[in-house]
């Protein structure tokens, strides 16, 4: 079983932890994601790979907690095994265009832009990593994104740090010159609805862009097709075609409303954890 | 109980009403005395057709003269001789097309009840004291197995008894394929696949669950830097079918394979203290007929649903399920809509299930699979209200393993090609069987090609 080998708070619910996963990371790719399961009878919850050293044989997840799954995997410390992790899943990120790459980031998303800008860099792409939050202490991983591209745009929805404003209205101004100046194409992940105005930011204006899609999955192989999307008018798996997609082609309502299945079951199970929680601090 | 000899002693079933609700097996299995007294109606005939009628020639008139006379060790060792996994088959082989089609009783009485006596041995072998079953594992080449579906298990626990060092290597958390995440608790306890695992164990197979072949570690990193001498293909046929009707991504329509998955593997049924939920709503229509489609109604009624249905668009004559599983839910309460096509899936304003649009068929022609061709009757759509759909309508072999791996050969339905009967793939020292060649079908045929790879791999290392 792997082992937590660091684990870091990031934000009061966000963490970081590296993990002694050595076959894994020796066949990770930028845009991978891992599935890992925290207990017996544990829910199986899909991980982006934020990033992974060969020779050590680590990788770094970043983990918001949102739910049952998340908050345990909340309160596992250091020394600890994760009880299952399977990976790399889904297909690594492939850019087809050089150039100047932007990377957006909202939430967990921008750990994931860590690999992936690095390579990028390492080819010869200009890289700009927007990195977005609600407000100053929400911004994570600001140095370590520093030092994987060429430049990093901090936001904040208050204007405690950075950009005064959405991630996509600093994108917006890229596009028309501003700073670091016009992508040639557009990287996003993190919540659905700033994937959304992001794609909608660049539709029209000729610059591709792909979102990572992060619809409930159980398997990742493939095998239940529960973590079904549309793009372009096509059912694709997202476990095995995905989870990045050509932006302009996914039917984002659907995507959201799937994710919605299960949100009164959610609440009841989170309820719960939190109750026990609660009778083990009493006891 | 009186039974005349016409007929096969029945088996003890949980009662339907109380059955339906829970989880616990619905074959009690026989006593010594139900198996003993099924047994003398074998007439132990010259010629034993019924032997031609099991894929893995389980040598039928011994073992079930074994029981009669009461030698339930030797039965035993002659079941598990010839199929290595008795206790799964006795419960899920459709006797129905294979031993009991043949038995000679049958042609004037009801056949031999074979399938109910192969259980009945492999539940008392299992009831009886642990046997040491190890052997010493000290070939220098090491076999890689690929999934612990029946095929791979049965390869490997043969392997392992012919002294090789064995790694199952699973996808999932838990090992045992379909067996595993497909078929349910009603019809296969965990318990008796578990015991047939431990047994692999025993033997000394090592099984290492959370590797994907061809996303964790490659075919080429198992031949070359882990030092694999040979590796069997037992990957199945786990990638579900859609029909690609509008309205299958609302909210409420699943695949079999997910809603089985998300109550066999994750144990949904037993929500909120399992975290992964399920959603089943009052009504629930699954579509196809099968031995996949029969699970999944009688599980949607034992996870709340109120009524179940089967929805195909052939007649009971053409289904595929098993004839037990479809009694089982009769008995249960399924209703069945025989030659009924789904042509749509309805839902309201917020994206949720509120129907299932279909038109009615009749048979005509002979098709391509020598089966009745359902035409539409034209005019004859309606709307049948439900709240939940669920796709039985069959699974191809998962493309995961031929993506990354070089000089695998497979045919345009996804199938690994092997050469003239055998199980070797175009690549060198790489076997495969199961459902991953065959396509979608049965546990004893996945089982016995796992034995005969095994043999076959096993000559291909003295070579
Ligand atoms: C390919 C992929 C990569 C991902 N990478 C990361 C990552 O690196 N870090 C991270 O923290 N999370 C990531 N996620 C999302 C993560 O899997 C979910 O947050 C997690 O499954 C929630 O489980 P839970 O039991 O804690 O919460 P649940 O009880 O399942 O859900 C709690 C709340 O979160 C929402 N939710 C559940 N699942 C998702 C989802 N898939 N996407 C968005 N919202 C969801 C629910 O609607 C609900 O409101 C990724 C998802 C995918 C598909
Ligand atoms: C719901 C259901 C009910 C059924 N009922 C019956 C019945 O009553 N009677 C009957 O005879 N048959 C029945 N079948 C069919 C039968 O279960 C299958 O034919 C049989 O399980 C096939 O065995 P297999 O070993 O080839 O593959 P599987 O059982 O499919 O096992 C394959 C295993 O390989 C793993 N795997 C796949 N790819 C990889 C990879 N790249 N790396 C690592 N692991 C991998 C999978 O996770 C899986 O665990 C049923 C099938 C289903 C789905
Ligand atoms: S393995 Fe199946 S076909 Fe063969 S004897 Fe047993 S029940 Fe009959
Ligand atoms: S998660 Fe099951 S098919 Fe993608």
């Amino acid at each position: 079983m792997p082992k937590i080998l660091e684990k870091r708070p990031l934000t009061p619910i966000t963490k970081l932890y590296k993990v002694d996963a050595p076959l894994v990371a020796k066949a990770a790719k930028p845009g991978q994601f891992v599935i890992v399961r925290v207990r017996e009878g544990g829910e199986r919850i899909p991980l982006t790979i934020a990033d992974y050293d060969r020779d050590e044989g680590t990788l770094t997840i970043v983990v918001q907690e949102v739910g049952t799954t998340t908050r345990l995997l909340g309160q596992l410390e250091v020394g600890d095994e994760i009880r299952d992790l399977v990976g790399p899943l889904g297909m690594p990120l492939e850019i087809p265009v050089e150039g100047h790459i932007v990377g957006i980031g909202g939430g967990f998303g921008a750990a994931a832009l860590l690999c992936l800008m690095r390579e990028l860099r390492q080819r010869g792409d200009t890289t700009t990593i927007i990195n977005g939050a609600r407000e100053k202490d929400l911004l994570i991983l600001n140095e370590e994104l520093t030092e994987v591209c060429d430049n990093l745009e901090l936001c904040t929805d208050d204007g405690s740090e950075g950009f005064h404003g959405f991630v996509t209205e600093r994108l917006a101004q890229l596009i028309d010159g501003d700073g670091p100046g016009r992508p040639d194409m557009v990287v996003a992940i993190g919540p659905m609805p700033m994937m959304r105005a992001v794609t909608e930011t660049t539709r029209g204006k000729d610059i591709p862009t792909l979102v990572s899609l992060d619809p409930l999955m159980i398997d990742g192989t493939g095998m239940c097709g529960g973590c079904r999307v549309t793009v372009n008018n096509e059912v694709k798996f997202a476990c095995v075609d995905g989870p990045f997609f050509d932006a302009h082609q996914v039917d984002f309502e659907e995507a959201v409303r799937r994710n919605k299945m299960y949100v009164k079951q959610e609440a009841e199970s989170k309820d719960r954890t939190e109750c026990r929680k609660l009778a083990v601090g009493q006891v | 109980m009186p039974v005349k000899r016409v007929d096969k002693t029945p088996m003890p079933e949980r009662d339907a009403a109380l059955r339906s609700h829970d989880f616990e097996e619905v074959n009690e299995g026989y006593g010594i005395a139900h198996a003993q007294f099924e047994a003398e109606r074998c007439l132990r005939c010259q010629d034993p057709v019924c032997i031609e009628g099991c894929p893995v020639r389980v040598p039928i008139p011994d073992f079930v003269h074994r029981v009669a006379s009461g030698d339930m060790r030797g039965a035993a060792e002659v079941l598990r001789a010839s199929n290595p996994l008795p206790a799964v088959c006795g419960r899920v082989c459709p006797q129905e097309v294979q031993c009991e089609e043949q038995c000679s009783v049958g042609i004037r009485f009801k056949p031999v009840a074979i399938g109910y006596l192969e259980r009945f041995v492999a539940d008392w072998e299992m009831a009886q004291p642990p046997v040491d079953v190890t052997v010493k594992l000290d070939r220098a080449e090491k076999v890689a197995i690929i999934g612990s579906g029946p095929a791979g298990l049965v390869c490997a626990g043969e392997l392992a008894r012919l002294g090789y060092p064995v790694t199952i290597f699973e996808a999932l958390h838990a090992p045992g394929g379909v067996l595993r995440y497909g078929i349910p608790e009603f019809r296969l306890p965990k318990d008796v696949l578990d015991w047939e695992i431990d047994q692999l164990r025993k033997l000394g197979v090592e099984i290492v669950c959370n590797v994907i072949i061809g996303k964790t570690i490659t075919m080429d990193q198992l031949m070359g830097e882990m030092g694999f001498s040979a590796v069997f293909i037992g990957t199945g046929a786990g990638l579900p079918s859609f029909m690609g009707i509008p309205g299958e991504n609302l909210n409420g329509v699943y695949s079999a394979n997910e809603f089985l998955t998300r109550v066999n593997l994750m144990h949904a049924n037993d929500f909120p203290n399992a975290d992964t939920p399920v959603m089943v709503g009052k009504r629930v229509a699954v579509i196809g007929a099968g031995n996949t489609a029969m699970d999944t109604v009688r599980t949607a009624l034992r996870v709340g649903a109120e009524k179940g249905m089967i929805v195909y668009r052939r007649s009971d004559k053409e289904m595929t399920a098993r004839v037990e599983e479809h009694h089982h839910a009769i008995e249960e309460g399924v209703e069945f809509h025989w030659l009924t096509n789904p042509i749509e899936v309805l839902g309201d304003e917020d994206g949720w299930v509120t129907g299932l649009k279909c038109i009615r068929m009749e048979l005509g022609e002979p098709d391509a699979s020598g089966r009745a061709r359902p035409v539409p009757i034209e005019g004859s759509e309606f709307v049948m209200p439900v709240d939940n759909v669920v796709l039985s309508i069959g699974n191809k072999p998962n493309p995961l393993l031929l993506q990354t791996t070089k000089g695998l050969e497979s045919n345009k339905w996804g199938c690994l090609v092997v050469h003239d009967n055998s199980s070797e793939t175009s690549r060198e020292h790489v076997f495969a069987g199961g459902d991953a060649v065959t396509g979608a079908a049965t546990v004893i045929l996945a089982a016995g090609a796992g034995k005969t790879a095994a043999q076959e791999i096993h000559e291909d290392l003295r070579a």
